[in-house]
């Protein structure tokens, strides 16, 4: 495969070669996504455990907002799309689109944070806190957890788009965006879960 | 790089416009009754194609080496067989209790 013996032939050239011939900053942020599916796997069948047993409300019905939320899920799937073409820019040299991309996909990274800070705030209003409930116990540790996450990912991203502003960021290391990429990537695939799993099935 | 030649930005819009379009039918299959008896197999047959597309083309598992398949798949897989079994364990334990 080309884009493997690409990839492999660049993790040679930087000293990054494992005895596989594989990239080890790349191996070792697959194992760590590997286990971030089993930390996000038990949130989410605690979340399903306690499906519909809340005594109290308010209730997911009550405070779901599914047209507001499917914004934010097309916000998160469009900042996936600019993380690719930001990759692929810095791998081709085009530091100009490189920049913008990344941008681009921070400030959509911003916008879902904030979409998910007014929704926590509208539900806390609606009565629905951390312990009024077993829903409100179960959801906000698990889309909390998520939102922490895109934080990270957001404070990456601008960490990365300052690199490449001061001109520190290229081609040579086109690994280094690629593996925040990955991070990012993760973050979309699990807001996907999500929404279906809170949101939509309910 | 050689990407170019597997995951062009063509491919990457492709992908984005499948992405928005399954989003919709997803919302879509949420609003219309006539879907609820099959809501839940529908959206996670939906979730799921959404899931791949993400993991094969943004996150380029389709084009990379099998061993970084193996190392997302596997605790994947653990990860859904400990939702399942929860699943089981709780709603197994409740129907005993209840004897519904």
């Amino acid at each position: 495969m080309a884009y493997e013996t690409g990839t492999h032939a660049a993790a040679v050239a930087h000293g990054h070669a494992t005895s596989l011939g594989l990239d080890s900053r790349k191996m070792a942020f697959w194992a760590f996504i590997g286990s971030e599916c089993l930390l996000f796997g038990s949130l989410i069948s605690t979340y399903l455990v306690y499906k519909g047993r809340s005594l109290t409300g308010p209730f997911p019905h009550e405070v779901l907002n599914i047209p507001f939320t499917s914004f934010s899920t097309f916000d998160l799937l469009m900042s996936s799309l600019a993380m690719v073409l930001a990759l692929s820019a810095v791998q081709r040299g085009d530091m100009k689109q490189g920049k913008i991309w990344l941008f681009v996909t921070a400030l959509l990274g911003m916008v879902f944070l904030g979409g998910q800070f007014w929704e926590f705030s509208h539900f806390v209003r609606e009565g629905l806190g951390l312990t009024t409930n077993l829903f409100g116990s179960t959801f906000y540790v698990l889309t909390g957890t998520h939102g922490a996450h895109v934080t990270v990912g957001v404070i990456w991203l601008l960490t990365l788009w300052i690199q490449a502003l001061r001109g520190k960021l290229g081609p040579a290391n086109a690994m280094t965006v690629e593996i925040t990429g990955l991070y990012w990537h993760f973050v979309d695939v699990v807001w996907i879960v999500i929404f279906t799993v809170v949101y939509l099935i309910q | 790089m050689t990407e170019q030649s597997h995951a062009t930005t063509g491919t990457y819009l492709r992908v984005a416009a499948a992405l928005v379009i399954i989003t919709i039918l997803e919302v879509g299959v949420f609003y219309v009754p006539t879907f609820q008896a099959a809501l839940v197999p529908v959206l996670l047959f939906l979730s799921a194609i959404k899931f791949t597309l993400v993991v094969m083309f943004y996150m380029h598992l389709k084009f990379d080496n099998r061993f970084f398949t193996f190392l997302f798949g596997g605790p994947l897989l653990l990860a859904m067989a400990v939702i399942v079994s929860l699943l089981f364990i709780f709603y197994g334990a409740l129907r005993l209790r209840t004897g519904v």
